[in-house]
């Protein structure tokens, strides 16, 4: 399972990418790989303000609906519109093309409390 | 169907085949079993295109012989054991005093007054023993369940595989093979609404005939299949799951299997609240639904509306990976039953336009 190394790790499978007052979400490869087969995802309003471990996402399998948390707390400023379209994007490259939603970071200091690469992969080794 | 009991789950002989092939396992009827190996949607796919085989080893089932077999079944299953030859099998139920669905299943005449029945798995016990409370006459009834190893193979190609292993029974029949030199029962059934077959052989020897069709049908493009492709290739052809559109509350009629009820046998259990239901008319009947367009797939328990107000409720729902849309199965008021009637359904809170649509909602090409 790909765990990049430059982002960081909600205990509830999702990433974020920190770049600045603005942080990316999306799920994990790990989280993918369990799910499969995502034929649906129902993502955030622009402007809904998201707080951590609160459902923010429902991302749909075939086989069942699974609520995506916001790692953080934040405003969504954007959302990514390729999923409509296209949402196995999240199974095919998780990490990039498959990103969910981009929050503007109201209380940044939250992401050190987040799992760093080496602590999320020890995660899901058990 | 869900897994309500604390007991721990069972496994299938074919258990440590699952985990060598990396198989993701969920809990099914009180039975640990592979959802999917690779991809459910792959292995759909290889379904209707090719062959798939799935373990079914943690279905039930129970043999019924003795003089009076023939006639005391005939009291119990909802279809007519009268019209059935030997080798020959017919789709049947169980049903309770009200007329509700215990159990659907499958039940094979292999010689005079000797039957094979093939249940569902989180019905096995409860099966056995209705039918050990109502037993009647010169029965012999004995609970196999844990000496056979099952297998569904389901798909186009399937025929092909299974001929090398002798002469193939014709639909719904069943007919006794050797794979590798044990005995196996294959039928010419299945829950996928392609042609294919269901075998049944000694648990023993699960491993031995599962790997042997997988090396020899390799070939032809066969893939391990798990319940995820199971369902989603069962609901596309509305063929009812126990435990989800069938259940002790609700009657063949109210779930379109009337077909599978012969209420001219004089006597069998529900009957009597069956006619009673067929006077009165129904209120509600299980209907097919299909997403007018791009919507979250439907699921068990969103409420079917027409106009805002509620009529029903689905009881399976899945992304069709046939269709690439969103289909159901649910219980209906009856008004609005009819193909081409409009309804919404409710997903958290919002509404998606669907249609009501005649069954199968996935007819194969010939």
């Amino acid at each position: 399972m790909l765990v990049p190394d430059d982002l960081r790790y909600a205990e509830t499978h999702e990433w974020i990418r920190p770049e600045g007052a603005i942080g990316t979400v999306g799920i994990t490869d790990h989280a993918q790989a369990e799910l499969t087969d995502i034929v649906y995802v129902e993502l955030p309003q622009i402007g809904a303000l998201l707080e951590p471990r609160k459902a923010a996402a429902v991302v749909e399998s075939v086989k069942a609906a699974s609520d995506i948390y916001s790692p953080v707390s934040g405003e969504v400023v954007e959302i990514n519109p390729d999923l409509e379209s296209n949402p196995a994007l999240v199974n095919t490259d998780p990490y990039n093309m498959g990103w969910l939603f981009k929050l503007k970071l109201l209380h940044p200091e939250e992401i050190s409390s987040l799992k760093t690469a080496a602590e999320y992969t020890a995660q899901i080794a058990t | 169907m869900s897994d309500e009991t604390n007991l721990p789950p069972k496994q299938s002989p074919l258990h440590a085949e699952h985990l060598k092939l990396g198989a993701k396992m969920i809990g099914f009827g009180g039975w640990n079993m592979p959802v999917f190996y690779s991809s459910i949607l792959e292995e759909h796919q290889a379904v209707r295109q090719r062959i798939g085989i799935f373990d079914i080893s943690h279905m039930g089932q129970i043999r019924v012989s003795g003089p009076s077999a023939e006639r005391w079944l005939n009291t119990l299953l909802t279809n007519n054991l009268e019209r059935l030859q030997t080798s020959e099998g017919q789709y049947t139920m169980l049903l309770n005093e009200q007329g509700g669905v215990i159990d659907d299943l499958i039940v094979y005449c292999r010689g005079s007054n000797d039957y094979f029945l093939v249940v569902n798995a989180a019905k096995i016990e409860e099966d056995f023993d209705w039918m050990q409370s109502h037993l009647a006459g010169e029965v012999a009834l004995s609970n196999l369940s844990d000496h056979f190893a099952a297998l569904a193979v389901q798909g186009p190609g399937s025929a092909e595989l299974l001929r090398q292993f002798g002469d193939l029974p014709s639909r719904n029949q069943i007919q006794e093979f050797r794979i590798q030199g044990i005995p196996v029962l294959v039928a010419r059934t299945g829950y996928t609404g392609e042609d294919g077959f269901e075998l049944f052989y000694p648990a023993a020897a699960a491993a031995v005939v599962w790997n042997h069709l997988l090396d020899v049908g390799a070939s032809l493009g066969v893939k391990p299949c798990g319940l995820g492709a199971r369902d989603t290739l069962r609901t596309e052809v509305c063929y009812p799951l126990n435990g989800s559109d069938l259940s002790p509350t609700r009657t063949p009629l109210e779930a379109g299997l009337g077909f599978f009820v012969d209420l001219e046998k004089p006597e069998f259990v529900g009957r009597a609240p069956l006619l009673a239901q067929k006077r009165a008319g129904l209120r509600q009947r299980l209907v097919a639904v299909k997403s007018d367009g791009k919507s979250p797939p439907p699921r068990a328990h969103y409420g079917v509306f027409v106009d805002g107000a509620q009529v029903g409720e689905l009881t399976s729902g899945t992304q069709s990976p046939s269709l690439g849309i969103g289909i159901g199965l649910g219980y209906v008021d009856v008004p609005y039953t009819n193909p081409g009637q409009k309804v919404e359904i409710d997903v958290r809170g919002r509404r998606f336009p669907a249609t009501v649509e005649k069954k199968p909602l996935y007819k194969k090409r010939c």
